[in-house]
């Protein structure tokens, strides 16, 4: 391994994680754009505590709790300590990682998917969770639930050992951001207005450019999301991943496109956005095992499932502004699963293997969610009032307003 | 002599149209508002990730003309005939008689405030 291999490689990683950072940007647009005026602010102070929060727990405890390292390879657990440091010298260098990454790049790079995975909960819980409340369980979640299960197959441990396969984390990103959101949806309850004497109310996002901004914002990221999942800068290998990751957003955005509007009659922005994402979230975990074709109907039936989705759990009166529990969760699940159905890794016992997966990772993942989330709600309460519902959480919880002097709605 | 305040509720898309008329009678100044309201005219359905709703309201300008007594007949059919389009939902005039007129910079009053 030259140096200039080692640094070009590095180089990638490191790039690849301003990528996925940028992914924040994202998901502050989407989100934004996506609730009431009178909650704005409200949504950008919970992604903004989300990055930090999330960075901060997995310097002092996720990463070592995500990657204990060789001794417990196999195990359901692992921790190695408390705090970050590198090995020293060529060992937190060019031998780290067979001179793919230096332990610190390794470290921030994985630091950024810890913090876009609890950034998935902050949509489907907008306009009525308790800033408090939310802050605590976010912190909790990204610091122990996400790396716990993380470890379980990138960490080295069970699931890695059964032969369970996510390149970039369908499951163990998206889902398991997805898992969360459900239960934290299903304890909060829906929106005040939202279901009325059985009919489904529309309460509309109040800024689609900015939602559209996010969203492709989001796509930007994936391209460090997926090409970074590579773990080096090899070309084949992260050029595939660019064009799969590609393809199937691409395919998203249309089986979104065509589904929504048979199903609506119209062409939904909103469906289409969450439709690329949906593509990218489905093509996640076998981006580099997949071929073009592969991409194209992976992406097309994640896009597909999107507006299918979106009005099954309204129906089931699972309130979710964005639309995190369709993308993330449901395109999570579908995303893993295929590996079992597409590319080099399918087969019979490749699809137990990813069924297995996602079963455990949801079972998990879910009551943890709804367990910390039902303590919470019995202990600090976890919804605003109803007047502050109405008020809006910028002036309830922030006393502040989003646009001063310029009312958009 | 009493000065009139002319209020006029108007399409949006025939404002331009309005404002040019007016300009064209000699009344160049006015103070105008977005507004909204409803009435006879059916209000647009939206549509939201699935689910109809309603708009919930009907966008409309409003104008204030402030205009002399003798002039005020000859805005309010400047106004009807710009901002007719013949549909359900074109507005109205309502002309009211206003006490006293002042400009600030001046303190001329009545006429000459215009």
């Amino acid at each position: 391994m030259t140096e200039a291999l080692f640094t070009t490689n590095n180089l990638w990683m490191m790039i690849a994680t301003v990528l996925v950072f940028i992914m924040h940007l994202g998901f502050v647009c989407l989100e934004a754009g996506f609730v009431r005026q009178k909650n704005v602010v409200n949504i950008l102070f919970k992604n903004t505590m989300i990055v930090a929060i999330g960075i901060l727990t997995y310097t002092l405890v996720g990463f070592n709790l995500m990657y204990p390292g060789e001794a417990f390879a196999g195990k359901l657990f692992g921790f190695a300590g408390f705090g970050i440091s590198s090995p020293e010298g060529a060992a937190g260098l060019a031998n780290y990682a067979d001179g793919a990454y230096t332990y610190w790049t390794d470290f921030i790079f994985q630091a950024m998917f810890a913090a876009t995975c609890a950034t998935i909960v902050s949509g489907a819980v907008a306009e009525r969770i308790k800033l408090e409340s939310f802050l605590l369980f976010a912190t909790i979640f990204v610091a122990l639930c996400y790396p716990l299960v993380g470890m379980w197959k990138w960490g080295g441990g069970w699931l890695d050992s059964l032969g369970f396969y996510d390149f970039a984390g369908s499951t163990l990103v998206h889902a398991v951001g997805g898992w969360a959101a459900l239960a934290a949806i299903i304890i909060l309850g829906p929106r005040k207005g939202k279901y009325i004497d059985g009919k489904i109310k529309a309460i509309p996002g109040h800024n689609m450019p900015l939602a559209a901004m996010g969203v492709f914002l989001l796509w930007f990221g994936w391209f460090g999301f997926n090409g970074g999942s590579v773990l080096s800068a090899d070309p084949g290998g992260v050029s595939l991943v660019f064009v799969t990751t590609s393809i199937a957003a691409a395919a998203g955005a249309v089986g979104a496109f065509i589904v929504s509007y048979v199903m609506f009659k119209t062409h939904d922005l909103s469906m289409v956005l969450n439709g690329v994402l949906g593509g990218l979230v489905g093509i996640t975990a076998g981006a580099d095992l997949m071929g073009p074709m592969d991409a194209l109907i992976i992406g097309f039936i994640a896009g597909a499932i999107i507006p299918l989705s979106v009005v099954f759990f309204d129906r089931i009166k699972a309130d979710d502004p964005v639309g995190a529990t369709s993308v993330h969760l449901v395109c999570g699940v579908w995303g893993t699963l295929a590996v079992g159905l597409f590319g080099s890794m399918k087969g019979g016992t490749q699809f137990l293997n990813q069924l297995i997966g996602v079963a455990a990772v949801g079972a998990f993942v879910f009551l943890f969610s709804f367990g910390l989330l039902y303590l919470i709600k019995v202990t600090m309460g976890i919804r605003v009032t109803a007047e502050e519902e109405e008020m809006g959480l910028d002036l309830a919880e922030h006393g502040m307003k989003s646009y001063t002097e310029f009312v958009v709605n | 002599m009493n000065m009139k305040k002319i209020e006029a509720i108007i399409r949006s898309s025939k404002f331009d149209a309005v404002k040019q008329a007016l300009s064209e009678i000699g009344t160049d100044f006015f103070t105008f508002t977005e507004v909204k309201g409803f009435g006879q005219q059916k209000q647009d359905k939206v549509v939201y990730r699935g689910n109809v709703y309603d708009a919930g309201y009907i966008a409309r300008m409003k104008l204030e003309i402030y205009t002399t007594d003798e002039k005020s007949a000859e805005v309010v059919q400047t106004i009807c005939r710009s901002g007719r389009t013949g549909e359900v939902g074109d507005g109205k005039v309502i002309v009211t008689s206003i006490e006293r007129i002042t400009r600030i910079r001046t303190v001329e009053e009545g006429a000459a405030a215009l």
